[in-house]
């Protein structure tokens, strides 16, 4: 009775085939981005964007790019870490390259070159399947890192290898560099998330989708039908590693403003974005969402719980909290094995019949 | 010359890195093996191990730091210490208690669910070891001495030095290594060749619901082979504990048994060794040959492309079961 | 336990609420993760001398020292939060002890107007305070360690290094590759032989390393390392039967952690530091009749008196000193992060005043300016004796040789100062 739909009629296959077709689904929606485009710029402050915003929106787009190569394409992928470095190190090297061009087309650019790495190392997914695919994309992440470590050209010959955000404006604004304010940086990534998750959206409920999807639930049987293993299979590659790339220039210039490599792109960043789709949901776009909020919001508030407010040692707040998380993982994973997003459209299934149970 | 016999003593030792890692791997292997599910667990369950058998040796109070924050007391250790051999054996106990835990908290609820939902599972529980490790034993960084020899074998230098003028180095920890190994990897062959509960996972590995039908319980072979896993964890935990002391960095091997087990394949102990003398002798050598020309610190990277360049050519890796894919 | 949670945990339950009229100095510490082990005794040592001042003095000044703690488990991001969450609470001063959160902080701070101070490690080229107005890097940092490193073995060669092959096994990061280029320039001048060796973090597995020091027999090894590498380097040492006394540590690889788990065979082992070591301190007597009497020492005092932890404090005494100086300047004792810079900016501890505290000859002297933030870069070293479980000091402190890093350290600055887009100040 809560979530009601009686009444809510479709005369067109347009309307049917929107991706909020029920009405209320549509207002939250639409709520939501008036909550995040017109409140939250006026009231956020530096701790809430750099500790629990914008390292969210950030994650949510790597989480986005992950879940159409692993949870659409189905190719399991650890090479998230160094996809975000090569998007990191390609929008140092056009900031420094080329000061006056807009940092925006900076970003979009690194995107690019991340796809065509992510492209390259997509090849040998033609050939190899399943878990043993990790070893292709381990081999990019352990590599691409080395490569990053050990070149100079990639640092400009700094001294001791770290690179550094230089301001760069957007509007007038300042977004990356010492002086960013907080709602400048939360709204830079916002757009980012904001169109890049229409932009998943729309693609993964298209043709492309549709090709990725048929090959994810069996290569050959898609192979049958006609779909191109090869354009479908390095295609998944080129988008998702286009959307970690520009997730990791963000996480570069916006987030951090200064990084190196083996330490903000190692195998860590690799795995927190595979459980992050895992925990949000495989093959969603609100999965993704799910769960980047559940990765970076939880260690965040637990810490605060434990150290802020019940006065533990940090050290054994620390502890406790990785138990805790990896409780509440297992936890998640036997009560609703598909994530946040199955859950949460169980809990929509409940609220349609509530308070009839059948 | 010069050249020639200096590759072949980084040879020697890219062999016996080669079993180290392949230690690491078995574990991954067993389990993968009875029950589907990639345990990412292993690494940690390597450090627990080792962080147990220390604690246990040197009667350490476990949690003694929780205790001591929440009452205020100022316990640290019982004051005994345990003899090596013992240590073991209770450790290998605490791991099987362990074993039977995950398997009735976790295991038993997530049965049927696709590989990557219980791959996630397991970092569920990496996660939940790695701080219940330090928990119950402190961040310290731990000495582990067991008795193990350690430092160059003294023979095998001179030895070498008479037969081509420069005394090869060849660790006796590593020595030992290869020789528990060996004795591991036999002790496992005769277990599942030669008794019941063997038999038993073997069918198990074969064919779940098979085995189920002739009366084999899942449950305890789920049991017996995270038992096992526990215990190659332990003799792992020994071997790296030994060799870098016993601390959180002892979790992380578990990523150099990776490329370890994609070449020899998910499914084979005897691809877990010939894997891991692959990878140790292949990273070894490149480093050392062509290393220097590139600026060193390679081998992190070169394990994982070589073992691409195996999979290339034998996409189940050397001695996984042959993928069959029906429509 | 009340006591007990009190003293432990200042940190947690302060930083809620701190009240505004104390002196806030975040202690950005890590006690978990890969580098645990080795932060959790700076920590302690760091929270101690505070500790100890509130209990004894009353603070500095008559103003409590409050030290709220926060986790960062060696992880930039964590930094980042720790720093964010602290900042607004009155937070004077910042030491993360960890390189890569030091560069995330390095342009904040200069926007946020607070102090980073990161004794011995961070940005090298920070001395330069003409360029970095809010960053100090007193006593020494990565290059001078190199360079007084190099100068303890032209004094053990009579001066002559000429033909001698040097190895520096490094870890392979930012970090790590600091001194390359500082020996590099020190290799042509006295005519030496540099090969460098990296490693990747986290480093258990250091056996080709070994073997092609084995095989090329540098006559010194010296090491950046951090966390597990240490260990694993120093029992590899042990096994190729390395000589000891040959192999020198940089301060961040000279800690009891590092040896022990090696056991006898790292007996000789000589490291880099820049303060004292051992308990053979008066101030020891104060840390025991006014902390570990009481259990108000931090994590119930069990690693007083180790290298890190002394280290820990040693950072502590060098911002209580210049939040003293700060004090007198501004003739308040509430002062604000730009007076305690200008207390640093002014800070001199001179021998008399560590004898005063009760920590003689525990530093060398310090004298910093409006250009010179790093000090005189002047460290000595001690050697591990394995027998007693200790590190013994073996030489006075040395000065490192500024004809090779004030033109390294100009160039650096000058690099970032373009970078950034900084008008170096005026002096």
């Amino acid at each position: 009775m809560l979530y009601r739909e009686a009444g809510d009629f479709k005369t067109s296959y347009r309307e049917d085939g929107q991706t909020f077709p029920i009405r209320l689904d549509r207002w939250g929606y639409y709520a939501i981005l008036v909550v995040a485009f017109g409140i939250i710029p006026f009231v956020i402050n530096d701790y809430w964007a750099s500790a629990v915003l914008v390292p969210f929106l950030i994650y949510a787009i790597a989480a986005l790019g992950l879940n159409i190569l692993t949870g659409y394409g189905g190719q399991v992928s650890l090479g998230t870490g160094g996809f975000m470095a090569v998007g990191a190190y390609a929008v140092y090297k056009l900031m420094t390259a080329f000061p006056d061009v807009s940092i925006v087309i900076h970003i979009l650019l690194a995107g690019g070159i991340t796809a065509f790495v992510g492209m390259l190392f997509g090849l040998p997914s033609l050939r190899i399947k399943g878990f043993y695919l990790a070893v292709a994309t381990l081999a990019a992440q352990f590599f691409l890192v080395w490569l990053f470590n050990k070149v100079p050209w990639f640092y400009n010959y700094s001294a001791s290898g770290q690179i550094n955000a230089p301001e760069r404006t957007v509007l007038g604004w300042a977004v990356t560099g010492p002086a960013t304010s907080a709602s400048a940086k939360y709204m830079i990534c916002l757009c980012f998330a904001f169109v890049l998750a229409w932009v998943a959206r729309n693609l993964t409920r298209g043709t492309l989708g549709r090709k990725w999807m048929a090959i994810r639930d069996m290569d050959i049987a898609a192979e049958i039908i006609g779909v191109n293993p090869l354009t479908a299979k390095l295609s998944a590659f080129a988008i998702s590693s286009f959307f970690v790339g520009i997730a990791g220039a963000l996480l570069f210039s916006v987030y951090l403003g200064a990084a190196e490599v083996g330490e903000a792109f190692g195998i860590n960043k690799s795995f927190l974005v595979l459980f992050m789709i895992i925990i949000g949901g495989l093959g969603s776009i609100f999965g993704s969402f799910a769960g980047a909020a559940f990765m970076v919001l939880l260690p965040v508030m637990l810490k605060n719980l434990l150290v802020g407010t019940m006065g533990w040692p940090t050290d054994l707040a620390a502890h406790i909290e990785l138990m805790i998380v990896g409780t509440l993982i297992v936890f998640f994973l036997i009560v609703e094995p598909h994530g946040l997003a199955r859950l949460w459209a169980l809990t929509k299934e409940k609220l349609r019949l509530w308070p009839f149970p059948h | 010359m010069d050249q020639l016999i200096y590759a072949a003593e980084v040879f020697l030792n890219g062999l016996m890195t080669g079993v180290m890692y392949a230690l690491v791997a078995l574990g991954f292997v067993l389990i993968f093996k009875a029950s589907g599910v990639f345990n990412y667990a292993q690494g940690v369950l390597a450090l627990f191990a080792a962080l147990t058998l220390v604690g246990i040796q040197q009667g350490q109070v476990p949690f003694a730091h929780l205790i001591n924050a929440v009452l205020g007391t100022h316990i640290e250790s019982f004051g005994w210490t345990v003899p090596a051999f013992l240590a073991v054996l209770l450790t290998a106990l605490v791991m099987i208690l362990l074993a039977f835990l995950i398997e009735k908290l976790v295991l038993q609820h997530l049965v049927g669910q696709e590989p990557i939902i219980l791959f996630m599972a397991t970092i569920g529980l990496a996660y939940f070891l790695e701080g219940l490790g330090d928990v119950m034993w402190g961040a310290d960084i731990k000495r582990l001495d067991v008795g193990l020899p350690q430092g160059i074998s003294d023979s095998i230098e001179t030895v070498t030095d008479q037969w081509f003028g420069y005394g090869f180095f060849i660790d006796r920890l590593d020595i030992w290594a290869t020789a528990i190994a060996a004795l591991l990897v036999a002790a496992l062959v005769a277990f599942s060749q030669f008794t019941k509960q063997g038999r038993a996972m073997r069918a198990v590995a074969d064919d779940h619901q098979a085995a189920l039908s002739v009366g084999i319980s899942l449950r305890f072979i789920w049991v017996m082979v995270w038992s096992i896993a526990g215990f190659v964890a332990l003799v792992a935990g020994i071997m790296w504990g030994t060799k870098s002391g016993v601390q959180f960095s002892l979790s992380l091997i578990a990523l150099k048994a990776l490329p370890v087990l994609m070449l020899g394949g998910f499914t084979s102990i005897p691809g877990a060794i010939v894997g891991g003398l692959i990878i140790g002798v292949g990273e070894k050598l490149f480093e050392f040959l062509i290393g220097p020309m590139i600026g060193g610190a390679t081998e992190n990277w070169f394990a994982y492309v070589l073992a691409l360049i195996f999979l290339v050519f034998r996409p189940q890796g050397l001695f996984g079961e042959r993928i069959i894919e029906r429509v | 336990m009340r006591t007990k949670l009190i003293a432990l945990t200042a940190a947690g339950l302060m930083a809620g609420a701190p009240a505004m009229a104390d002196l806030v100095v975040p202690n950005l510490s890590y006690r978990t993760g890969a580098y645990g082990a080795n932060g959790t005794q700076y920590a302690d040592g760091f929270n101690d001398y505070f500790a100890l001042l509130n209990e004894r003095d009353g603070g500095i000044g008559g103003e409590i020292v409050q030290v709220p703690e926060c986790e960062t488990a060696y992880n930039t991001e964590k930094g980042i939060e720790c720093y964010e969450e602290t900042k607004d609470t009155g937070a004077l001063v910042y030491n993360p002890l960890s390189t890569g959160i030091t560069y995330q902080l390095i342009p904040k701070v200069s926007v946020d107007k607070k102090v980073l101070y990161t004794p011995g490690y961070g940005r090298t080229s920070a001395k330069n305070g003409k360029v970095f107005e809010w960053v100090f890097n007193a006593p020494a940092n990565y290059w001078d360690g190199a360079s007084v490193a190099i100068k303890y073995l032209l004094d053990e060669n009579g001066g002559d290094l000429s033909g001698k092959k040097i190895a520096l096994v490094f870890h392979n990061s930012a970090y790590g590759k600091e001194p390359i280029r500082t020996l590099q320039g020190l290799a042509e001048k006295h005519g030496f032989e540099l090969s460098e060796v990296p490693v990747d973090a986290p480093g258990q597995e250091q056996k080709s390393q070994w073997l092609q020091i084995r095989r090329d027999k540098p006559d010194y090894v010296i090491m950046y390392g951090w966390g597990v590498m240490n260990q694993a380097a120093i029992q590899e040492a042990a096994n190729i039967r390395f000589p000891m006394e040959n192999f020198i540590g940089i301060w961040w690889s000279g800690s009891e952690v590092d040896v022990l788990p090696v056991g006898d065979k790292a007996n000789g082992y000589k490291a880099l530091t820049f303060n004292g070591v051992g308990m053979d301190y008066p101030i020891y007597e104060d840390i025991k009749t006014y902390l570990l009497d009481t259990d108000k020492a931090s994590q119930g005092g069990e690693h007083v008196g180790s290298a890190l932890y002394s280290r820990g404090m040693y950072a502590a005494v060098v911002i209580s000193e210049a939040i003293r100086k700060a004090q007198e300047l501004a003739g308040v004792s509430d002062i604000s992060p730009e007076q305690l810079r200008d207390g640093f900016e002014q800070l001199e501890i001179t021998p008399e005043r560590l004898t005063e505290i009760g920590l003689p000859d525990f530093g060398p002297e310090i004298r910093m300016s409006c250009e010179n933030h790093g000090g005189s870069g002047m460290a000595r070293l001690q050697q591990w004796d394995a027998a007693a479980k200790q590190w013994n000091l073996i030489s006075e402190f040395t000065e490192p040789d500024q004809e090779i890093l004030a033109p390294l350290i100009e160039e650096d600055s000058a690099a970032y100062a373009k970078e950034s887009g900084i008008t170096p100040r005026d002096c």
